[in-house]
């Protein structure tokens, strides 16, 4: 399992310095340790954070946006029709609700098809683990500067250390 | 409700273009629909970013860039229905309160580009909406003079501030916007750099 603050220092170390999102309890720990660091710009709605890094990047930043895989529903207008046609480019931490079935039921439609979603709007996607975690964020890294479009990184329970409820 | 004792209405383009008076380099996004087209008609410039899609978020990506770049006033052409589609913003935008942003929401109390079907910003105070959720200056002005003196004020005042325009439903004859989106992402971000 992943430190928090280590897994915020290698995107800082990449250059994300703009964090925004809506809350999600496998997120949790990274949200809170943001917070600590005064780095994170909390946001009502995940349409809303997308737009909000958009901004930060025509303001020069490198914007990463957290969410839990619903809010990727409410974000999708914006993702399409902001992104991935302005060539605006943000990370998505989203984190895997209803992976495998085993979740709450609100989450287990999303947390079968989000992949198929995310392939069928040609959004770049990796599920982040602990032993590939430099080659991930080197792939996200690159393919953030070469596509400028939105990269997804999806974060399965138990992957970043996270804070009890 | 609104009456000539309230003062002569403008358009939207005739409104826009009292705005655009006074802006000089502050970088500006202007929502959706016939405003962004207007807007590029009216005064086109490397600081204005023209949104032709994602309705309901014109004034996150204003929130954005103006907590990115603190020393640049940020300005947002917004219309009621956009307000309506995206209100929790303005809540981000009066707890956040961004000292640089000001929210211009022109109201025709339509959705003028598809018909003009009616918003509920006919019963719904927007102005009032914004002041309930923090912004710092607000206004609803109605005349030529009135946007001026408000908007000036608002330029040299800390903010956020939020300038509601009523304008009528008259459209602008305007095409639509020429660049093509990526190009006006490497325009905007330029003319920020």
């Amino acid at each position: 399992m992943l430190e928090a603050d280590d897994f915020v220092k290698g995107l800082q170390g990449i250059g994300f310095d703009f964090f925004t999102g809506v809350p999600d309890t496998i997120l949790g720990g990274i949200i809170a340790h943001l917070t600590e660091e005064r780095i994170y710009t909390p946001a009502v709605r995940e349409d809303e954070a997308v737009a909000m890094a958009a901004g930060a990047y025509f303001g020069g930043k490198i914007p990463a946006v957290l969410m839990q895989n619903s809010g990727l529903g409410n974000a999708l207008n914006v993702l399409e029709s902001l992104n991935l046609i302005y060539q605006v480019p943000c990370l998505l931490l989203v984190s895997w609700r209803g992976f495998e079935g085993k979740d709450a039921p609100e989450h287990l439609v999303m947390g079968e098809t989000m992949t198929k979603l995310l392939d069928t709007i040609k959004i770049p996607h990796r599920t982040l683990s602990a032993e590939t975690i430099t080659d991930d964020l080197q792939w996200m890294a690159k393919t953030f500067m070469e596509q400028r479009i939105p990269v997804a990184l999806l974060l399965k329970k138990g992957i970043v250390k996270t804070v009890q409820p | 409700m609104i009456g000539p004792e309230e003062g002569v209405m403008q358009s939207r383009a005739q409104a826009m273009a009292a705005i655009f008076e006074l802006l000089t380099d502050q970088p500006l996004i202007v929502c959706n629909g016939f405003p962004s087209r207007e807007a590029c008609k009216l005064r086109d410039r490397d600081q204005n970013f023209y949104m032709i899609g994602s309705m309901g978020v014109t004034a996150g990506i204003g929130l954005g860039l103006a907590l990115a770049q603190p020393q640049k006033t940020v300005v947002v052409f917004d219309g009621d229905g956009n307000v309506l589609m995206g209100l929790g913003t303005l809540a981000t935008i009066g707890a956040l309160k961004p000292k640089n942003l000001i929210h211009v929401v022109f109201d025709n109390e339509v959705y003028g580009t598809t018909g003009n079907q009616p918003t509920y910003s006919r019963s719904v105070g927007l102005d009032k909406m914004a002041k309930a959720a923090g912004y710092v200056n607000v206004e609803r002005v109605w005349e030529k003079e009135d946007i001026v003196y408000e908007f000036k004020t608002m330029l040299a005042d800390s903010g956020p501030s939020f300038l509601l325009i009523k304008v009528n439903e008259q459209l602008e004859e305007a095409d639509r916007i020429a660049l093509s989106p990526a190009d006006m992402t490497k325009r905007f971000k330029q003319s920020l750099s």
